[in-house]
């Protein structure tokens, strides 16, 4: 080996501390950077192949009734490539096991043959025969969560008629991928399955023979998705249509397709704060070495080495840690990518996981830490190229230090000696000052802006289960009915209070823009949903017009004062312009609400509810939840109590996993920067911490003066980084807001402490570590020699 | 000038401020052993000022750092008024440094932070009766630089504030390894000039390495080393003054 580089080796053993520190901040960029692109491109592979593969439909529409014959019509529309009419229908599940009842959907397939689109990916069992209308498919973690399997039956009140049904084979549909209950926020196994029936089977259950009231379209690629939509809702309107809805707004998919933007959030914000670190260090600790070994470079130019020769043999030690970093980093990262996917896969149901992260991740990540690392090495390496090597042996002279502005110095009058050497030690490099505490405030910044996603849940928890939604039960009737029905269920077992409420789909125009979402009555003295806007004050109700969340209003364009068109998708399908009442912000959603009566007299259909809440009482509980079960007329019913515990565990474990492995990577973070500042400062100053223990100084009044440098910066940098995370907060909440969640910038007080502790705890870590150094400090070889 | 003569003491019997007996040293280097000091015997009285002379490698500088409780020897004793030190404790050599010892080396190592005066008084905060930074460095001639930082000075100024530095405390003890090794000749008296006045008027013990022999004029005695022992001690009848020393 040549000599040279024999002497990098060396080097790099005796800076084993540093160099591990800056490729562990190398690794950690990476680790993420390459975790959340492949996660990504799972996830984005998997869906991609999995709706190719079952042919998920590019078109929804939902309808009243809808005769077959109506298929031809819709096969016309210019760009449609498939139509697969079918039944899908709302009805409750009852699971022996299970006390609470179960909301389900159930959805048509053609006896003879495979859906054309949607098709179903068969787990287990076989297909329903078309001789057996009790024979049924369940959707598999629905299987799973209450351990069925085929030749189990469950019983289900279709359309008022309590039927057993036969499970033969268990399934998974690109169209259920995140399957979400009715009126929930997040999928919930246990709580909400998919039934796939035969064609004939579930049509005589609903009186739907030869129609069908649900239809899945695939278009022609490249067709004007616009054109297509209002061409069938132009065909469906007479039966009762409610909106052809695309690809992108179904709901399944949206969810995907929305984890995919966050990962991409996550991936273009963590990765770059990680390796800009990553390359100020590098800059700090090759300039250092550049320096100390200035004698040799000299030298060795002496003996006629070029400067370019020199130039990269720095470059080749910088090549070495940062390779080192990214060798790890990318182990970190197939596995942290691969544990993510394997969650989603778990969260989103697929058939097939394509994991196979493409070797351009790789590449990529290794060129933008490497490219990280050489911009932060150009100072040093120049500085070693244009070294004159006469210039290079002459010994340096004492650093300058300046003198302070006079207020400068009357403070510094009150200072004793060592106090001062630590003053003057922060002051003399600014710029070295600033980006070491800006590395601690990194590391602060990225710790409470990961810790702030618990409290931004808890109090999302907090804003909309328990200020707002005051009931315990929320039951949605399969049909509009007449409030008389509040009296039948204020009748049930145990139940307290009841409130009826409406929602209506509705479809809101305002100039050009338009929107679908369902518009929520909500009688005026209401008390069991209770409006309140994200400062936590309550929204009155107006008496009439709409009351429009901030989000939609966003969406139409539409203020205080406009009136916006509403076309009522059901019923009579009323046009009517109603004006914005008022704005309200919530973390939510994008609701629209209007008092009950307002509502109803606007649909012109009196006294007709289809959302009954409720509060019951607990001790009642199961029988409030066997007589519910046997009710025809409920489409489904949600439980707060469940929908609050599932929130929590769904969001809260990988949540902590994920606040895990921020904390992993910002203690690095800290440690990298706080450990190679204080060895460097102990380079740069040992002879002088030497030369203060030969003036009778104690081990702990020299270390007073090494890490009170450290100190300093860290404190400057613990404040800092508060403001930064706060700052992040923001950022990634912009990020991950989506129509259906803005996350709260929320910080405790306390998630401030935490993340400052954590720095704290990796700040003390490297002084013990550079102290044990500080200790061994050899005080007559240091003083005998010549810097 | 100077009278060979066995170690006399000298007829008033001053006090011994700090005596060695039988110390050595020994460094393993590699699988060589290197006997640094072999048994080396040593008073050292109040007021005097001795220079230590011998070739690199003759041990001087290893017995001025056990003296001043740098290093602690193989095997002897160190008394300190009397009193034996306990080199391998380090609290103990620590305070037995900060209370009574003062140091000069080659290269002056000031705190690079901090200015003249500053760097006088990091040692005066610690002190128990010390000088003002003002008094050590005005002793030593730069009464007029306080306000200057280490990059400011010339090399002899430096090595004269790094004197004042030493002597602010007062020290029982003036250990000089080679003061003016790093200086030319003009700056070189300068420096002798301010440790003889400091040795003059406070009465510090002074002990001076130096491979320049024309210096020993100055010291009452002269201690010559050779292979780790003192081969030689003279008695200099009187001190010939700094500025009649020749180079």
């Amino acid at each position: 080996m040549h000599p040279l580089n024999r002497k990098i080796f060396r080097d790099l053993k005796r800076l084993r501390g540093q160099a591990f520190a800056i490729a562990m901040i190398v690794a950690s960029g990476i680790g993420v950077l390459v975790m959340s692109l492949s996660a990504m491109q799972a996830l984005t592979d998997t869906t991609q192949a999995y709706y190719e593969r079952y042919q998920f439909a590019d078109v929804f529409a939902v309808t009243k009734r809808t005769p077959m014959h109506v298929v031809r019509e819709l096969e016309g529309i210019d760009g449609v490539r498939t139509i697969e009419p079918r039944i899908v229908q709302y009805a409750t599940i009852d699971v022996e096991s299970f006390p609470e009842p179960i909301a389900g959907s159930f959805v048509s397939i053609p006896e003879n043959h495979p859906p054309r689109l949607n098709q179903l990916a068969l787990r287990a069992g076989r297909m329903p025969l078309d001789t057996e209308p009790d024979e049924i498919l369940i959707n598999e973690p629905f299987a799973e969560a209450h351990a069925l399997a085929p030749g189990d039956t469950i019983e289900a009140l279709l359309n008022g008629r309590k039927r057993v049904l036969n499970i033969v084979g268990l399934a998974l549909s690109p169209e259920f991928v995140y399957a979400i209950g009715p009126g929930t926020l997040m999928p919930d196994a246990a709580r909400y399955g998919v039934v796939w029936m035969g064609q004939k089977a579930l049509a005589a259950a609903y009186d739907l023979d030869h129609a069908f009231n649900n239809a899945a379209f695939s278009l022609w690629p490249g067709s004007p998705i616009a054109s297509v939509l209002r061409s069938i809702d132009d065909i469906l309107e007479k039966y009762g249509g409610i909106g052809a809805i695309a690809r992108d707004d179904q709901i399944s998919n949206w969810f995907v397709m929305n984890e995919i933007e966050q990962l991409k959030s996550i991936a273009s914000i963590m990765p770059p704060i990680f390796l800009a670190v990553a390359a100020f260090l590098t800059n700090m600790v090759l300039a250092r070495l550049v320096y100390i070994e200035r004698a040799e470079i000299g030298l060795l130019k002496a003996f006629g080495y070029t400067d370019v020769t020199m130039a990269w043999h720095y470059i080749k030690f910088v090549l070495i840690i940062c390779a080192a970093g990214v060798i790890i980093g990318w182990g970190l990262g197939y596995w942290l990518g691969h544990w993510m996917t394997t969650m989603y896969a778990d969260l989103f149901r697929f058939p097939l996981l394509v994991f196979a992260p493409r070797y351009d991740i790789y590449v990529l990540s290794a060129t933008i830490s490497i490219g990280a690392a050489l911009i932060g090495a150009i100072g040093a390496v120049r500085f070693a190229a244009s070294l004159p090597p006469a210039e290079a042996m002459r010994p340096p002279s004492p650093p300058a230090f300046r003198h302070h502005s006079s207020l400068l110095a009357g403070l510094v009058e009150h200072l004793d000696q060592p106090t001062r050497i630590i003053f003057r030690q922060v002051f003399r490099r600014p710029l070295r000052t600033l980006l070491t505490s800006l590395g601690v405030s990194a590391s602060v910044a990225v710790l409470v802006a990961s810790l702030q996603w618990l409290d931004a849940i808890d109090y999302m928890i907090e804003d909309y289960f328990t200020n707002q939604q005051r009931q315990d039960i929320t039951i949605s009737l399969v049909e509009a009915a007449n409030t008389d029905v509040v009296n039948d269920l204020a009748r049930l077992p145990g139940i307290q209070a009841v409130e009826p409420h409406r929602a209506v789909a509705a479809r809101l125009h305002f100039g050009p823009r338009y929107r679908r979402e369902a518009v929520i009555g909500l009688p005026q003295n209401g008390e069991l949903e209770v409006l309140h806007d994200v400062h936590g004050s309550r929204v009155p109700l107006p008496g009439n017009g709409l009351l429009v969340s901030s989000a939609m209003a966003d969406i139409l364009g539409a203020g205080v004062g406009d009136a916006v068109i509403v076309e009522v998708l059901e019923g009579r399908r009323p046009i009517v312009a109603i004006e914005v009442a008022a704005i309200f912000e919530t973390l939510i959603g994008t609701p629209v609400y209007m008092e009950f009566e307002a509502l109803n007299r606007t649909l012109n259909e009196p006294e007709r509810t289809n959302l009954l809440v409720a509060v019951f009482d607990e001790r009642q509980q199961q029988h409030l939840y066997e007589t519910i079960k046997e009710l025809p007329t409920v489409a489904g019913v949600v439980l707060k109590r469940a929908a609050i515990d599932l929130f929590d565990q769904t969001i809260g474990e990988t949540m902590l996993i994920m606040i895990f492995f921020y904390v992993a990577f910002a203690s690095t973070l800290a440690f990298g920067v706080l450990y190679n500042n204080m060895r460097i400062s102990l380079s740069e100053r040992g002879r002088e911490l030497a030369t203060l223990r030969v003036l009778g100084f104690t081990n702990a009044e020299i270390a007073y003066m090494l890490f009170g440098e450290a100190a300093v910066l860290t404190l400057i940098g613990l404040p800092l980084g508060c403001l930064l995370g706060w700052l992040l907060a923001v950022f990634m909440a912009q990020g991950f807001n989506t129509e259906l969640f803005r996350i709260p910038v929320v910080i405790e007080a306390s998630t401030y402490g935490y993340s400052m502790l954590v720095v704290l705890t990796s700040a003390f870590a490297s002084a013990l570590l550079v102290e044990r150094r500080l200790v061994r400090l050899n005080l007559i070889s240091v003083l005998k020699t010549r810097e | 000038m100077h009278s060979k003569a066995p170690a006399n003491l000298p007829s008033k019997t001053p006090k011994v401020t700090l005596s060695a007996r039988d110390l050595i040293k020994v460094y393993q280097a590699g699988t060589v052993e290197i006997r640094a000091l072999d048994g080396v015997d040593l008073d050292l009285y109040e007021d005097e000022l001795v220079v230590l002379v011998g070739p690199s490698g003759s041990g001087k500088s290893t017995l001025l750092n056990i003296l001043g409780g740098l290093d602690a020897p193989t095997s002897g004793q160190v008394f300190f008024r009397g009193q034996q030190l306990d080199l391998e404790n380090d609290a103990i050599i620590t305070e037995y440094r900060r209370k009574h010892v003062g140091f000069v080396f080659q290269f002056y190592n000031l705190i690079a932070s901090l200015t003249a005066q500053e760097n006088v008084a990091l040692v005066t905060e610690i002190a128990e009766a010390p000088l003002t930074p003002t008094e050590a460095l005005s002793l030593v001639g730069l009464g007029d630089r306080l306000n200057a930082f280490p990059a400011e000075l010339s090399g002899g100024e430096q090595q004269r504030v790094a004197i004042a530095r030493a002597i602010a405390k007062q020290p029982d003890l003036l250990l000089c390894d080679e003061p003016t090794g790093a200086l030319d000749s003009k700056t070189g008296i300068l420096v002798l000039a301010a440790l003889e006045q400091v040795n003059r008027e406070l009465g510090t013990t002074t002990a001076l390495i130096t491979h320049n022999r024309s210096i020993s004029g100055m010291a009452d005695r002269v201690f010559r080393f050779g292979d780790g022992r003192i081969v030689e001690t003279s008695i200099n009848a009187a001190r010939v003054p700094v500025d009649e020393l020749v180079w």
